[in-house]
């Protein structure tokens, strides 16, 4: 009897850990990497819910209109096969895991209660409290402890993916990995490899992610010849609390329980929020989007809180803010389904959002593009599969609140089966299938970066990386301001040559690991500002004041970026949407 | 006038072998900083207040809002963790130590793999049948939903293991995380098929019956969870689960 397939999956977040739980099912072996222990994955900052029509409210919902929702959402750049697919797939999804306990929030009936996001006028998010991705999380590691104990999971936490490892075919043969703690470089070999590494969020310096969201592995494969796709697509959070470290996400489902946002009419009005008179109080998305009011989708809310702030003048007391306001909402109402995220405000902020407007500014918090996979979440590699944030298949030009943990689960699930039929179709490698050579090159660069001279601080490098590009390449972008982005990292591409790490031992030096993740993280964020140039329109969450409407004729098409080593940057050409169920037509809520 | 600054006090070891060393650090004040800040600030600046080179902390850190787990340390003596301590509610020079029940690492970094492996040997999971389409799971009600959701909160930052007296290498207890997980799943419709099996995990040594009620757990706990609520009820249980297991022998 042949052995039973080994599949290597890098990330332990839900995309990860669904596909693992699949690979067991189907009998199969996992490796799964991860740099923090799984349960401590980025997934666990998700807070306000799981989208699927489950039509519990008696309101009609179906998986067409939640397909159509998240189309229209993201104003038709996604591939239609694959987010009908995902839809169709939500309800089990929500079912299997209430089996695996996740203490979803209940009706009075015992039954799963859903509430309402942006960019849908349904009640279709399930949640637990507002730390839903938390409880998601837990579920599928509990899962995945399980399948441990009974041997078919083996944990590397604590090692980070360097590289694919590719064979003179281009088939990926398994990937080479680093241990962070004794800094050793390793080969392990694979039947597939699936990537579910995440976002890309330090990119931006701060935003809504973990500092683990670095978008080095993803990086790392494009440059090996990978496509990354629609990279140019980033999503702004509107409501987020500026901090000193990060921009901690407040969560949507605050709007989705009732929450406004709003301004004072008058320009500089330097009394607590709380005092305003009702009057006094400008709620600018309710009035500008009767319809959807405070839940328009992230991207036009962004939008409508930049124009208030910077057009309009009216910040709160001339500061870049507005106010998120709960405290119409009845205390035991919003401690029992927002509990984890006022909880949050009032440690970070030392002031308590059950009596005090919140005050929030938009912060980077998801890309959707990602590297560029097939209907089967398969990348142009063969043997090399990638789900979850860190792919590009779901969410268009924009995503939908709450979209992104189904998307990782549904994900997840479908390049776990994939990976499993896939195994041993590739036929049998040459020798080590490249694997020596790779660590080698690992090994090489390694050495280079420990040996390097100069003056430059590689946390310094970041910043200034993470201060232009939150300048240039988040919510509103102009071609110049871009082009300055780009030759800004440029630079920094150079610069990075003369890193000098101050740390120079080979013993958990996390300063080594970041050093590593930087120069992935510059490389890849060509594939944002010139694939940002390239794309002269709007459309979601890519806005061009000089070119403010959206052009089908040219751009309904996936952004395509190669990586090319030359310095003028990644290739790009463009392919084809699939829209044959529902016809574009224009975006306007 | 020059500018407002802090003052650290960081307990530095190279590597488990290594002997440990404080570093004295002086940054500049910004509104809103916490301890991680700081940290970053010293990475991007790696020079003591003698202004020494010295090299950037090595300690775990994830999503920075309290939710990962990933940054729990002392800090002027006390477990908790180092994003949402507010520098400004720190009385100076803040001391920053790792925890000193696990295995030291380097720095302020220490190896809790244990409490993952404690989740094992009381089969914290639904044993679900299969990931397939089953249909919806069991009817719970909200009044249940309340008292399993605060237990699930729990990060695994392992603030109460460290805090407990009883938590160390000769008693080999369990510790308030793990117990309250058995609570959770005892609670599950599905989970409670493996009760019996869990309850036995936590009978003898190192189990239930190690803890001192000294409530330090309870108090540490940065999600606030009812940990003694959960040491009483399971405790109970464990000990029911004894006594029908002795005359069923």
């Amino acid at each position: 009897m042949a052995a039973s397939p080994r599949i290597i999956v890098v990330g332990g977040g839900l995309a990860g850990l669904s596909a693992v739980i699949k690979i067991a099912e189907a009998g199969g072996t996992t490796d799964l990497f991860s740099i923090v222990p799984v349960k401590r994955s980025h997934s666990v900052c998700a807070q306000g819910g799981i989208n699927a029509a489950k039509n519990l409210k008696g309101e009609g919902d179906t998986t067409w209109q939640h397909f159509d929702d998240s189309i229209y959402g993201g104003d038709f750049l996604a591939n239609q096969t694959p987010v009908k697919a995902m839809c169709e797939a939500a309800p089990g999804i929500i079912d299997l895991l209430d089996r695996m306990g996740v203490p979803f929030n209940r009706t009075p009936e015992g039954l799963l209660d859903f509430r309402r996001f942006g960019g849908t006028l349904y009640n279709r998010t399930a949640f637990a409290g507002a730390t839903t991705g938390q409880q998601l999380l837990y579920a599928l590691d509990e899962q995945v402890r399980r399948s441990e104990a009974e041997g078919k999971v083996k944990k590397y936490e604590g090692w980070e993916f360097l590289s694919a490892i590719i064979d003179g075919k281009g088939v990926c043969r398994g990937i080479v990995a680093m241990d962070l703690r004794t800094m050793e470089v390793r080969a392990f070999a694979a039947d597939a490899v699936i990537l579910a590494t995440g976002g890309i969020g330090a990119i931006f310096g701060k935003s809504t992610n973990s500092v683990v969201c670095t978008g080095s592995a993803q990086s790392a494969v494009f440059q090996q010849g990978a496509y990354y796709a629609n990279g140019e697509f980033i999503q702004v959070h509107p409501t987020c609390i500026p901090g000193e470290d990060k921009l901690r996400l407040m969560s949507e489902s605050a709007r989705g329980e009732g929450g406004r946002v709003w301004v004072p009419k008058k320009a500089g009005d330097k009394r607590p929020g709380r005092e305003i008179p009702e009057g006094e109080r400008w709620y600018f998305l309710e009035e500008w989007y009767p319809k959807y009011g405070n839940l328009v989708p992230r991207d036009v809310a962004t939008r409508a809180i930049y124009k208030v702030i910077y057009e309009l003048g009216l910040g709160i007391d001339g500061q870049p803010m507005v106010y998120l306001d709960l405290t119409h909402i009845d205390r035991a109402t919003l401690d029992r389904k927002l509990g984890g995220i006022l909880e949050i405000y009032e440690k970070f902020v030392g002031v308590d959002p059950h009596v005090e407007p919140m005050k929030i500014f938009p912060g980077m918090h998801y890309t959707m593009g990602g590297l560029w996979v097939d209907n089967d979440q398969m990348t142009n590699v063969p043997g090399l599969l990638a789900s979850g944030e860190c792919e590009y298949q779901y969410h268009g030009a924009n995503r939908l609140g709450a979209n992104s943990l189904v998307s990782c689960i549904h994900g997840g699930f479908v390049s776990g089966i994939v990976a499993m039929k896939y195994a041993g179709s590739a036929g049998a490698q040459e020798g080590d299938g490249g694997a020596a050579q790779e660590v080698a090159r690992q090994v090489e660069l390694n050495k280079k970066l420990i040996n390097n001279q100069g003056g430059e601080n590689p946390f310094k490098l970041w910043r200034e990386l993470g201060e232009v590009m939150t300048q240039h390449a988040s919510v509103i972008r102009y071609n110049k301001g871009l082009k300055l982005a780009d030759e800004k990292v440029v630079e920094l591409l150079e610069r990075y040559k003369k890193v000098n790490l101050s740390d120079k031992s080979q013993w958990a030096n996390t300063s080594f690991a970041f050093a590593r993740q930087l120069y992935n993280m510059m490389e890849l964020s060509r594939t944002i500002t010139l694939g940002a140039i390239l794309r002269d329109e709007s459309r979601g969450a890519h806005y061009k004041p000089d070119f403010p409407e959206r052009n089908d004729e040219k751009f309904l098409k996936t952004t395509k970026a190669s990586f090319t080593g030359a310095p003028d940057g990644p290739k790009f050409e463009y392919e084809v949407v699939d829209t044959q169920y529902i016809k574009p037509r224009p975006r306007k809520y | 006038m020059a500018n407002k600054t802090i003052q650290l006090e960081i307990k530095r070891q190279a590597n488990p072998d290594a002997p440990a060393v404080w570093e004295r650090f002086e940054l500049e004040w910004r509104p809103g900083m916490n301890v991680t800040s700081a940290m970053m600030d010293i990475a991007a600046n790696p020079v003591t207040a003698d202004g020494k080179p010295t090299t950037p902390i090595t300690y775990d850190s994830s999503c920075l809002e309290e939710i990962c787990g990933s940054c729990a340390m002392r800090i002027n003596g006390k477990a908790r963790m180092a994003c949402s301590a507010l520098i400004d509610n720190l009385e100076q020079p803040i001391k920053l130590e790792p925890l000193s029940k696990f295995p030291l690492v380097r720095d302020l970094q220490v190896d809790r793999s244990v409490l993952f492996e404690n989740l094992k040997v009381v089969k914290a999971w639904v044993p679900i049948d299969g990931t397939y389409d089953l249909g919806s799971g069991p009817r719970q009600y909200p009044q249940e939903q309340e008292i399993r959701y605060p237990l699930s909160n729990c990060i695994s930052c392992t603030c109460c293991m460290e805090v407990c007296p009883q938590f160390n290498e000769g008693t080999g207890f369990v510790g308030a995380a793990t117990i309250a997980q058995v609570k959770l799943f005892n609670m599950h419709p599905t989970g409670k098929v493996l009760m019996e099996e869990r309850l036995r995990a936590l009978a003898g040594d190192g189990g239930i019956q190690e803890c001192g009620y000294a409530q330090n757990c309870v108090e540490a706990c940065p999600k606030s969870i009812p940990l003694t609520d959960a040491i009483s009820d399971v405790g109970r249980d464990v000990m029911m689960q004894q006594v029908k297991d002795l005359l069923r022998s």
